[in-house]
């Protein structure tokens, strides 16, 4: 796949909505996110799935990981996760560009697993477009 | 003493739901203010029900299912808790020296705070408004003091303004104030607002921005003495010979717009953000410690439900002890589930299709907050900051200076950052002490004299790491809500959902509780049906 090359950077604006009901800081974030796929993961994904891609347990089964997962397998399946969200796991479209997306996938896809055709921003558009939802808070 | 029996008179939420039904929201919100309760709170008084009979099982002994058990119990039903941490409280927690923090992944901290510092990880202040929480703080005897909300005297930092330089408050909102009162005057003196509004209301705005924006006789908004009584002085008002004071310089209009400063000004608009505020003494966890004192013994700790079954019978859910390994099951009537939405999910619970769903359509934000035991209050000592927030645009968005303990010596524990959204996940994902790192560079932007040399210790809670919730607070969407809001709330055989995701009031304590309430009026009704 073409790298994404285009400093297209999320510019996260988060709560300044005066309808803003959670307890939140306050304020503008000027805090950006790669459009490189393994410095998603860094950046992102690992807050939860954690550095090495293994998740761990928890109260529950807790969360599950990224490396080895034959779920990998289903582009489809791992785009809507990150479209749509998944049980614990809220949808990311709201922080990430489809580009974003799009690397990131292809970047675990590849890199935690054995799958080396990339996931497309087109496809990742796609979905998007089927979902259509917006966040309230 | 006891709040009477509501079974023969309507109680006040059931009287606005009849008159609500009969002439409609509009006719019950007139009803509602009339009795001095529109647009305050959903709490109408603790429930107060008796005759109660049969066992109640509450999982999960945060606030959501303490006050179900507090209330449940004073109604007359056996109640049981089971709990997986080894604390009650949940959520409503507070981090104190000697303390052990275990992430998902196994990082653990070991936290050091001086004896009576605390963190408060989750929620940390609430609104005179929060009726329900405040009742029971009441209650339980849980003392509360002033939480320092708005401080004009705290800075604003964005990274490109100013070049980085972070500027107080006031001088930032009262030149914002100056520099749109000025151009509003001039808006108006030059007619481009006279299709807009009436010579009269055009004489009363220019009177109004004169004042509001404190300009001068030209109606510019411009340096002097009198500007300076709202935004500081160079040299404040003294004694003597040398008395007089010198006026600040205002800052220019791009400068002031580059700043965003109105963000702060609305955030301290907003309804759950508006004084007063209070703290509880001693740390946030004080109220389920009030909860405690009253129910202690109906709660069992470290209890890991592993399933959650129901039939004609009733309700049965089976455990592992955390610290033994001994496994068992629990059984009643009814269940009281405030489990949340992540880890919920991941339990086999025989409920019908329609709550499994709910569970499922529920993820949570992982927000983050760090902190920072200071050598001393040097925040009090040289800037004048008592309590109150410092913004930054950084990941850790603001620092915040404790409210208790003011102009004391030694240490003091500062929140050295509470970030949501993209920076929470930055900083969730480094290591503990790459977080502590993190936020002693972007929180030495305010005090950077200080900050790195009194800095004794830290630690932080990423709640996308916690073990028992892997979240903080509950994300909806308008949509999730239409399909599954009213799933998630009704009562499925035994079985009803409570807690901070079972609520519009996502986020805060109140919400948890008010959805306790409910959850428990849906337990009480169905056994007394039964």
């Amino acid at each position: 796949m073409k790298p994404a090359v285009a400093l297209a950077v999320v510019l996260a604006l988060a709560t300044t909505s005066a309808s803003q009901a959670q307890d939140a800081a306050g304020g503008i974030s000027s805090v950006e996110i790669s459009a490189e796929g393994q410095q998603v993961y860094v950046e992102v994904c690992q807050a939860c799935h954690m550095a090495d891609a293994r998740g761990g347990g928890g109260a529950g089964l807790g969360i599950p990981a990224l490396a080895g997962n034959p779920n990998m397998a289903d582009k489809d399946l791992i785009i809507g996760v990150l479209v749509n969200g998944r049980g614990g796991m809220p949808w990311f479209t709201d922080m990430l560009s489809a580009d974003q997306i799009a690397a990131v996938l292809t970047y675990v896809r590849s890199d935690f697993n054995a799958y080396g055709d990339p996931v497309t921003a087109a496809e990742v558009q796609s979905a998007i477009s089927k979902a259509g939802s917006t966040a309230e808070g | 003493m006891s709040n009477g029996d509501f079974s023969t008179a309507p109680t006040r939420r059931n009287l606005f739901a009849m008159i609500g039904k009969i002439g409609g929201a509009a006719a019950m919100y007139q009803a509602m203010t009339s009795l001095g309760h529109a647009a305050e709170t959903q709490f109408e008084g603790p429930p107060g029900y008796s005759g109660g009979r049969g066992k109640v099982l509450v999982l999960g002994a945060g606030l959501a299912g303490l006050l179900a058990a507090y209330e449940l119990t004073r109604a007359g039903y056996d109640v049981q808790v089971l709990e997986y941490q080894d604390r009650a409280g949940g959520r409503n927690y507070s981090v104190r020296g000697g303390d052990t923090i275990t992430e998902i992944g196994g990082a653990t901290q070991n936290v050091g705070f001086a004896p009576g510092n605390y963190l408060n990880p989750g929620p940390w202040r609430i609104p005179h408004h929060h009726r329900t929480l405040l009742h029971y703080c009441k209650t339980l005897g849980v003392e509360l003091e002033p939480f320092i909300q708005n401080n004009t005297n705290a800075f604003v930092h964005k990274t490109d303004a100013f070049a980085g330089k972070p500027q107080r408050y006031k001088e930032l909102a009262v030149d914002f104030k100056g520099h749109v009162a000025e151009l509003l005057g001039k808006a108006l003196n030059d007619g481009a607002l006279d299709q807009k509004v009436s010579a009269e209301d055009k004489a009363k705005l220019l009177e109004a921005m004169r004042e509001w924006g404190l300009l001068d006789a030209n109606m510019a908004y411009s340096s002097s003495v009198s500007v300076s009584g709202q935004r500081g002085y160079d040299r404040p008002p003294g004694g003597g010979l040398d008395g007089p004071p010198t006026a600040s310089t205002v800052n220019n209009l791009p400068d002031v717009l580059s700043s965003n400063v109105w963000t702060q000004m609305n955030f301290y608009f907003n309804y759950v953000m508006q004084t007063t505020m209070f703290q509880p003494k001693g740390g946030m966890d004080m109220v389920a410690a009030g909860f405690m004192r009253q129910i202690g013994q109906k709660v069992r700790l470290n209890t890991r439900v592993t399933s959650i079954a129901q039939g004609d019978g009733g309700v049965t859910a089976s455990w592992t002890d955390m610290a033994t390994g001994e496994t068992g099951t629990a059984t009643a009537d009814y269940c009281v589930c405030t489990i949340p939405p992540p880890v919920l999910s991941q339990i086999d619970m025989q409920v019908g299709d329609p709550l499994k769903a709910a569970i499922r359509a529920v993820p949570m934000n992982g927000q983050l907050k760090i902190g920072l035991e200071m050598r001393s209050r040097f925040w009090e000592d040289k800037y004048s900051i008592y309590g109150g927030h410092s913004f930054t645009d950084q990941a850790i968005s603001l620092i915040s200076y404790p409210n208790n303990n003011f102009f004391s010596d030694g240490p003091a524990v500062l929140l050295g950052g509470f970030a949501s959204g993209a920076g929470a996940l930055r900083l969730a994902g480094m290591t503990p002490e790459a977080r502590i790192e993190a936020a002693l560079e972007q929180g030495a932007v305010f005090h950077p004299e200080e900050y790195r040399r009194e800095y004794v210790n830290g630690a932080s809670v990423a709640w996308s790491r916690m073990p028992w919730i892997m979240g903080c607070t509950s994300r909806w969407t308008e949509q999730s809500r239409a399909e599954h809001y009213t799933n998630l709330v009704t009562m499925d055989g035994r079985i009803v959902l409570a807690g901070e995701h079972a609520t519009y009031y996502g986020g805060w304590m109140e919400g948890s509780m008010l959805s306790a309430l409910d959850a428990i009026a849906q337990v009480h009704a169905k056994a007394q049906a039964a």
